[in-house]
């Protein structure tokens, strides 16, 4: 049987010039409108944005693998700038990693964090409830996370500075070596110094997830190094994408007035908040796979070894998949199957605990502020792959 | 989340699972049939072949369901059916003679040609889902759902292969037939007695991408594929488990209450419905994603009645508490007609 082909599209314009970070949607909007897929000349990489093509790809982990690395090289050929992670690696290494680290995080284990987890959300919240105005990252979004998932992971408090610096250099890796990278990594080996040291059985306490994962090393699971890795991986992973994911959806809710009364009235919808939000302002909006082996998508014939950036930002409002309305926050939209956390084998093991704290401080400061709205101009942030605001003043009442 | 990789049906495969249980005998219209045939296909198992007795075909029903059968003296066992949905004209059932059971695989061992019987119209929580590829594990009399699966793979042209573990080659029903009937490179028969027990590790290493894994069999061995496939893509991995007859939980889908107490209104759970779908329909809504029992998003407060879980996620610790439920799957536990929970 023979598959016709057609070439990609090739696109001039580049997903990583500054304009295109800092307000992503004109461009995935013209990517999708494109074809199934393209090709960007600006990174030498094929480009899928629709919501059925990054499905396929995400799901197909045998044609496009992660061993490759989730940036624009080939790890395989030209080794990254550290070990590769369970992000960066396939069955069956990858099948040992995720079996562990399943075993430690999953909704049952998750589930007692709620408790620990609240009246940090509590004494933030009522805090800046007493203000007329605040900044949604800077006192809430970043504080949060920062409150609770070093605690639940069993680091010390020495050297928790580093998370932050750290996440912002694995993350803006998976785009290109640009200035916003070199930025990153500029005191890189300091910061990734101290969060592996951070990641070593002595230095973890012993009931945190850090210490269930070295356990699994003991039971015969993993090695000693698939250990330090995973435990890299959860402070890697864990922390900025959960603070853009609790700044986004109060820049959503800002902007959605009568959402945010309806949520007053029923805060068990808090949760459904979050996953349109979610769907609506992703804040991993793209990485790299790697093709495996030549094969046909969407029409288009791609070769082994080529890169394809997947935008996960843009399949989650491909209104083929979403609706005319795709671009709107719709309180009542179903937005199960939505690709935040990406889909299939490498799906977020974190999914549950970032849920929780996003909806524990949602609910908290659904009990106390009775209207949000923007109060001046939001700032975006500058990052290769993330979506999310530096600055979001808004202006609260309370009652 | 990224967390547990099954769909667990906590129903009943071929063995004399199912309970004691009179809210299933009246759980819905029953069908008069004959035993046709009864055949001993393997140590202990029994093959009962089952006609209509109006003599008119079955209604269409699809892999993996099961149906109950009246054995008598208010015990009701639900069986997986073995024969082929293209063939209405009759059901067949594999059923495993359990020494310590109450009294159900006896009264079905006992039946013979002849013997009138009453049983439900077919059911099917255990569906297959339509992937490229497929992995089949079975069990003992697990193999009996697996069965009807295999044809229906074969026929849509998939990849499939199926590993069956037992005993004994001649405590593993079906067995020659399969390899006669598909090869032995599809069907990989693993006796203990000859070749040692089956090897999980080996057997589930390297996850496929769009493949299934069907697993139907005993609790250990289930409990083991669970634990395995937890590197596998989340929902890949789907489940049956037998219930052991001294357990008592009820199998079959029984209708139910459900009163929702924040919204203040009962919605009737009939044996067609999950709970979700019965609050879905009332408007109130219920996050929910993968609604297979897997992945723990529609986590719902108990705050009275007791469940049945049929989920691939909750821990022992979780199930025997009895203050949470996955709404997607689980439901009413067998004599508990009314379940009060936090929505």
């Amino acid at each position: 049987m023979t598959v016709s082909t057609h070439e990609a599209n090739v696109l001039g314009e580049d997903p990583f010039e500054t304009a295109n970070l800092l307000d992503p949607y004109p461009f995935l909007g013209l990517l999708r409108d494109a074809g199934a897929v393209s090709y960007l000349e600006s990174t030498g990489s094929y480009a899928v944005a629709g919501y059925q093509e990054v499905y396929e790809v995400l799901t197909d982990f045998e044609t496009y693998i992660s061993s490759g690395g989730l940036g624009p090289r080939d790890i395989r050929k030209d080794s990254g700038w550290r070990p590769p992670s369970i992000l960066e690696s396939d069955p069956p290494i990858h099948t040992v990693m995720r079996r562990a680290l399943t075993g430690v995080i999953n909704p049952g284990t998750v589930r007692a964090l709620r408790e620990p987890f609240t009246p940090p959300a509590e004494e933030l919240t009522e805090q800046l409830a007493g203000r007329e105005r605040f900044d949604a990252i800077t006192d809430l979004a970043e504080k949060y996370p920062l409150r609770v998932f070093p605690d639940a992971v069993g680091i010390p408090d020495v050297g928790r500075e580093h998370l932050l610096p750290y996440g912002n250099m694995v993350f803006n890796a998976f785009g290109p070596e640009n200035y916003i990278f070199k930025q990153a990594f500029a005191q890189g080996d300091e910061h990734a110094a101290a969060v592996m040291r951070n990641c070593q059985r002595e230095n973890l306490d012993d009931t945190g997830f850090g210490a269930q994962i070295w356990k699994r090393v003991e039971d015969g699971f993993i090695t000693e190094q698939q250990a330090t890795l995973l435990v890299r991986a959860l402070l890697s992973a864990g922390v900025d994408t959960t603070i853009f994911g609790i700044g986004n959806t109060i820049s959503v809710l800002a902007r959605y007035p009568e959402a945010w009364a309806r949520l007053r009235e029923n805060p068990k919808m808090a949760k459904f908040a979050v996953d349109e939000a979610l769907r609506l302002e992703s804040p991993f909006q793209k990485f790299h796979r790697t093709v495996a082996v030549d094969t046909v998508l969407g029409g288009v014939h791609l070769p082994a070894g080529a890169k394809v950036l997947v935008f996960l930002g843009a399949a989650n409002r491909d209104p083929r998949k979403w609706g005319d309305n795709a671009d709107e926050f719709d309180l009542d939209r179903n937005a199960s199957g939505h690709v935040a956390f990406g889909m299939g084998l490498h799906q977020c093991v974190g999914q549950p605990i970032a849920r929780l704290e996003m909806e524990i401080v949602l609910q908290q400061l659904l009990q106390r502020v009775s209207t949000i709205e923007p109060d001046g101009t939001p700032v975006p942030i500058l990052h290769n792959v993330l979506r999310g605001f530096e600055s979001l003043p808004v202006r609260i009442t309370t009652g | 989340m990224a967390g547990m990789p099954g769909q667990g049906t906590v129903v009943q495969a071929g063995l004399s699972k199912g309970s004691e249980d009179l809210m299933t005998a009246s759980a819905g219209a029953t069908i008069d049939v004959v035993v046709g045939r009864a055949d001993i296909v393997a140590d202990q198992v029994v093959s009962l072949v089952l006609r209509r007795a109006d003599g008119l075909p079955f209604e269409a029903w699809q892999p993996g369901a099961h149906i109950d059968v009246h054995v008598g003296d208010g015990l009701v066992r639900q069986y997986s059916l073995c024969s082929s949905p293209e063939e209405l004209d009759h059901l067949r059932i594999g059923v495993l003679h359990v020494p310590d059971s109450r009294g159900g695989s006896k009264a079905v061992h006992a039946l013979l040609p002849g013997t009138p019987l009453a049983i439900s119209a077919p059911r099917n929580n255990f569906p297959l889902r339509e992937s490229r590829r497929y992995l089949f594990l079975a069990g003992g009399i697990g193999i009996t759902p697996i069965i009807p699966m295999l044809e229906a793979a074969d026929a849509a042209g998939k990849e499939w292969t199926l590993v069956y573990g037992g005993r004994s080659r001649k405590t593993m029903a079906f067995a020659q037939q399969l390899e006669d009937r598909y090869g032995v490179d599809r069907i990989r028969v693993v006796a203990e007695d000859e070749v040692g027990r089956l090897d999980l590790d080996q057997v589930l290493a390297m996850p496929r991408a769009h493949m299934l894994v069907y697993a139907c069999g005993p609790g250990g061995l289930l409990g083991a594929v669970e634990e395995r496939c937890m590197g596998w893509p989340p929902g890949a991995l789907h489940t049956e488990r037998f219930v052991a007859s001294t357990l008592g939980a009820a199998a079959a889908n029984a209708p139910f209450e459900v009163e929702l107490a924040r919204t203040g209104s009962t919605v009737s759970v009939t044996n067609d419905k999950t709970i979700l779908e019965a609050v879905e329909e009332v408007g109130v809504r219920v996050l929910s994603s993968c609604r297979h029992g897997l992945c723990g998003t529609c986590e719902t407060q108990i705050i009275s009645g007791e469940p049945e879980h049929r989920d691939a996620v909750l821990s022992e610790e979780d199930r025997e508490a009895g203050e949470i439920m996955l709404v997607c799957v689980s439901r009413a536990a067998a004599g508990c007609p009314r379940l009060v929970l936090d929505l």
